[in-house]
């Protein structure tokens, strides 16, 4: 197999989650785009690993040992993104990334006057 | 490019073309094109809920690369991992922050276009450097699988055993921090509620719901 397929498809897919990162409102949306970028990093890593252990014989095999480590720590990362989120939801009633912007300089007309109260209060 | 170099390129690449691909080729360009397409109605549709759902697609389309690709111990860990725990994880968030059920109009915001923007030209800049520089490169799949749970199992337990048990402690302080936020958080509501009753709007409701 080509080596350009996979690392064509990787691509392809981490510009995806760079968009969805960018473009989406909804907190748990966003997650969902890092997830994307993660997958597209561990299908570079699995691709470059099965052509380093044919072509120059390395038994290694680090780049499906990181794959590994890279799904447990999306894992970790998944569950305590959504405990944040969930925490915020909690004390804002919303998850919408826009209105988070109590610590951004000249956005202080966008939120609205409950949010601002409570968050001075 | 210089016509030599041109010519030594397409020598190499005689062996192995693009126009004469192989099955496994074709079954990886048929998942990848499917897995992609799902990749993009994730990030665009706007149903929340739907989104979640075309993440399963892309998941396990996922899987079948990394099986094509021969490993197996990493495909059958992204369907356990990913497609088992994630994505369910991901739809109690969706669930908790009462995520409409039918269409959103305001799932994405303003700076779309700019997202647009930068995500079109990271593509192209990415995948013309990735073609450029890879497109003779040929991995050979014959042989015995190079990710098998075996081959795996030894080359973690042997190379990569301090890494492994590092991850087991991170483990477990994502856990104890997942469950410390949850706790603050409700602590937090509670209070906030005794004082101020009207202000959080969405405590009693939750409560219901559970």
């Amino acid at each position: 197999m080509h080596l350009a397929y996979p690392a064509v498809l990787s691509a392809l897919l981490f510009c995806t989650g760079l968009y969805g990162v960018l473009a989406r409102r909804n907190a748990v949306l966003v997650l969902m785009s890092v997830e994307l970028m993660l997958n597209a990093v561990n299908l570079n890593l699995v691709a470059f690993d099965v052509w380093l252990s044919r072509t120059a014989r390395e038994t290694l095999h680090s780049g499906q040992a990181l794959t590994l480590f890279t799904i447990a720590i999306a894992a970790a990362e998944i569950g305590i993104g959504l405990a944040i989120v969930l925490a915020v939801y909690r004390n804002r009633g919303t998850s919408d990334i826009d209105r988070l912007r109590d610590t951004a300089e000249g956005h202080e007309d966008d939120t609205p006057a409950a949010e601002k109260a409570e968050a001075t209060a | 490019m210089n016509p030599a170099s041109a010519a030594l390129a397409t020598a190499a690449a005689g062996t192995h073309g693009f126009l004469s691909p192989t099955g496994v080729e074709i079954a990886f360009l048929l998942v990848g094109v499917v897995t992609f397409g799902a990749a993009l109605v994730t990030v665009s549709t706007k149903q929340l809920v739907h989104a979640a759902l075309w993440l399963v697609a892309t998941l396990g389309g996922l899987a079948v690369e990394y099986l094509l690709l021969t490993a197996e111990f990493i495909a059958w860990v992204q369907v356990l991992i990913y497609v088992g725990s994630v994505v369910v994880l991901l739809l109690f968030g969706l669930m908790l922050t009462k995520a409409p059920i039918g269409r959103s109009p305001d799932a994405d915001s303003g700076n779309r276009w700019a997202a647009l923007t930068v995500a079109i030209a990271a593509a192209a800049a990415l995948v013309w450097v990735v073609v450029d520089a890879f497109r003779t490169t040929w991995i050979d799949l014959s042989g015995p699988a190079s990710g098998s749970t075996e081959v795996t199992g030894a080359s973690l337990f042997q190379h990569w055993v301090l890494p492994f048990e590092a991850l087991s402690v991170l483990l477990l302080a994502a856990l104890v921090g997942a469950i410390v936020l949850s706790r603050k958080a409700k602590a937090d509501a509670a209070a906030t509620a005794a004082s101020t009753p009207t202000v959080p709007g969405s405590r009693s409701e939750k409560e219901g719901v559970r």
